[in-house]
């Protein structure tokens, strides 16, 4: 069990971590928790990502007239987890100012509060 | 020498982004709003070359991006169903900015508009590329960068119910971005690739040595939960009515109308492609999708029957019609696909052209948007009236309308499963709930109240608004032909899906 754990400490620390963000994401009521959540989120998946690709002993993978010896780590997944930084940076940039703007206008980021607000501008 | 036509679909996705790049530092609205309605018009073209060179040979090609072959590289797959849906996605997509034009420029700031127009574009490439792409990860780019792009568009309309909207939609789609990364990770982790044709190949194994049953079930649940919490699935969509019910009409109209399917072709692609049919019955992922249609064709009804504020009804709506659409998956068979395809395009007509005469009835009611206010309003323009009617009619399904149709086959595919009568039933009962909500809301329209409640409504209206609005008129013609083409010459439509889904599996 232990020995099972400790093979795929990568995958089980991911796991949690992606259990962390997403109950942030789903139950925080403050905005900017649910920023960090979606990150810690993020984050989980590219250990997850970054841990598959790598190979024990491996090289980086630059190819050229030497073949498969030593082993060179598998480039696809660090490829992977550079775009998803990126994306991850855009949506969190944009959720930011998206949450700066709701905070000037309302002078609060609390959901229930927020959501109250609008209920009432609504009527 | 492979031919020309081939760089097509690339080039369109090519040219949206370009158009994007170029509004972002042209100052003046309306020079983008042209330069973006005759882009889309371009890319339609393009698209009806691409599908008459794959249609009329019965093809579909692979066109691999740079010199990296596969498995590795990058590449699209277009067959007749793509290119059919990207003709029509870039149509509606100009129709929507013609009917809404108006509102447009009164609901978003002028030096803001070609920041629209830079989303506008974004979100057609990404629209495009969720279409065509074969390669699951460029899918997650591109969901994410449509994503943004539609939050921004429901943001245009700046007020604080919309802000807040945004951000719980933005939230959302968080949540079903991150699942279906993390499914994908799951799947490349056992499979070790990422473009379709392969991908596939390795889940075929899988599938028939059963190693990795576990893993492969949470891959493919976490992908289509991802992308149905994307399209308002049924107990996903609480996002949904807020952020298409206040954003402005042309973003409305875009949203229920096109991004919503944008999704829906990717996760169809995933389970014609990748998956394939047999697998996600075997696993049992097609029941629950045809579970939670099921219920979405009911709920998603009874809550717009609630409603008062037209564009929330419509929107509510659009939970119900989404809702057909994967109960057409959900069925398993080839049939249920083909009727899910064409629902998306009927779909894709009626929506922008409710949502448009909505906002113009609105306009001509000042502003106002509950139906109390709207009473008569369709006297005050005609042809939004006319407009309003037809899409209720097509949703209702009534015959030569494009609903019928897709209710026709929809009903057809469930025969031959083992859940006729559930489906029957369901379909029969959503269309009842449907027509208890939209005759209403078509009587308010049309008949006209007490002279001085009337008087009350006209007081708020400015006199620029009730005069006449030519690129809606045109819009709303246009749409209302191609319910009536979706409802009465509907074989070759359906010839060129059932071609194009059965070139998918290959």
């Amino acid at each position: 069990m232990l020995e099972t754990i400790l093979q795929n400490r990568f995958a089980v620390t991911a796991v949690i971590l992606f259990g962390i963000g997403f109950m942030n994401l789903l139950l925080q009521q403050n905005l900017l928790k649910k920023v960090v959540g979606f990150n810690i989120m993020d984050s989980a998946v590219f250990l997850l990502l970054a841990s598959l690709g790598y190979i024990d002993g491996g090289v980086a993978p630059i190819v050229g007239d030497r073949g498969f010896d030593p082993l060179y780590i598998n480039p696809i997944p660090s490829g992977l987890v550079l775009t998803g930084i990126v994306v991850s940076v855009s949506i969190t940039a944009f959720s930011l100012a998206l949450i700066q703007r709701i905070y000037r206008r309302y002078g609060t980021i609390e959901l229930w509060e927020l959501l109250e607000r609008a209920g009432k501008e609504d009527d | 020498m492979r031919p020309f036509v081939e760089n097509l679909p690339f080039l369109c996705i090519f040219l949206a982004i370009l158009t994007g790049i170029v509004s972002a530092v042209i100052p003046r609205g309306r020079v983008c709003y042209w330069m973006t309605v005759t882009v889309a018009g371009i890319i339609a073209v393009l698209s009806a070359v691409v599908l008459q060179y794959t249609y009329g040979g019965n093809l579909s090609f692979t066109y691999s991006m740079g010199r990296f072959a596969a498995p590795y590289g990058n590449a699209i797959q277009c067959g007749p169903l793509q290119a059919l849906l990207a003709m029509v996605f870039s149509v509606v997509l100009a129709l929507a900015l013609a009917g809404g034009k108006r509102d447009l420029f009164h609901d978003v700031l002028p030096g803001k508009l070609r920041l629209y127009f830079t989303m506008v574009n974004l979100l057609e490439a990404s629209l495009l590329a969720l279409v065509y792409t074969n390669d699951v990860f460029t899918g997650y780019v591109f969901i994410e960068i449509s994503t943004i792009a539609a939050c921004a568009l429901v943001m245009a309309k700046d007020n604080g119910p919309n802000l807040i909207a945004t951000i719980r939609y933005l939230f959302m789609s968080l949540l079903g971005s991150g699942l279906f990364l993390i499914g994908l990770t799951l799947l490349n982790s056992i499979t070790g690739y990422l473009l379709m044709p392969s991908l596939a190949q390795a889940v075929a194994e899988l599938a028939e040595s059963g190693d990795y049953r576990i893993p492969l079930t949470v891959a493919v649940g976490l992908i289509i939960g991802g992308l149905g919490i994307k399209s308002a699935m049924f107990p996903f969509h609480l996002w949904l009515p807020d952020a298409h019910g206040g954003a402005t009409t042309a973003s409305s109209a875009m949203l229920s109308g096109l991004v919503l399917k944008g999704y829906i072709v990717l996760m169809i692609t995933m389970m014609m492609r990748v998956f394939s049919m047999e697998l996600m019955g075997e696993l049992g992922v097609t029941n629950v999708i045809l579970a939670f249609g099921l219920l979405g064709m009911i709920l998603g009804s009874l809550e717009a029957m609630r409603e008062y504020h037209v564009k929330r009804m419509l929107a509510y709506s659009s939970v119900a019609q989404i809702g057909y659409i994967f109960m057409g998956l959900g069925l398993g068979t080839t049939a249920g696909v083909v009727a899910s395809c064409f629902h998306i395009l009927v779909h894709a007509c009626c929506k922008p052209l409710l949502f448009c005469c909505a906002g113009r009835l609105s306009a001509v009611s000042g502003h106002h948007k509950s139906l109390k206010n709207l009473r008569g309003s369709a006297y005050r323009d005609v042809s939004a009236g006319l407009g309003f009617t037809v899409g209720a009619l097509s949703m209702i399904g009534i015959p030569l309308f494009g609903g019928f149709v897709s209710k026709l086959y929809l009903a057809n595919a469930a025969l031959p499963t083992n859940r006729t009568v559930l489906a029957l039933v369901t379909l029969a009962l959503s269309t009842v709930l449907n027509a208890l909500y939209y005759v209403p809301a078509l009587l308010a329209i049309w008949v006209r109240p007490p002279a001085e409640a009337e008087q009350h409504v006209l007081e708020d209206t400015r006199p620029e608004d009730l005069a006449f609005d030519r690129s809606f008129t045109t819009a709303a013609i246009a749409l209302m032909a191609g319910i009536f083409v979706l409802g009465i010459f509907y074989h070759p439509i359906t010839d060129v899906l059932e071609a194009g889904i059965a070139l998918m599996g290959t």
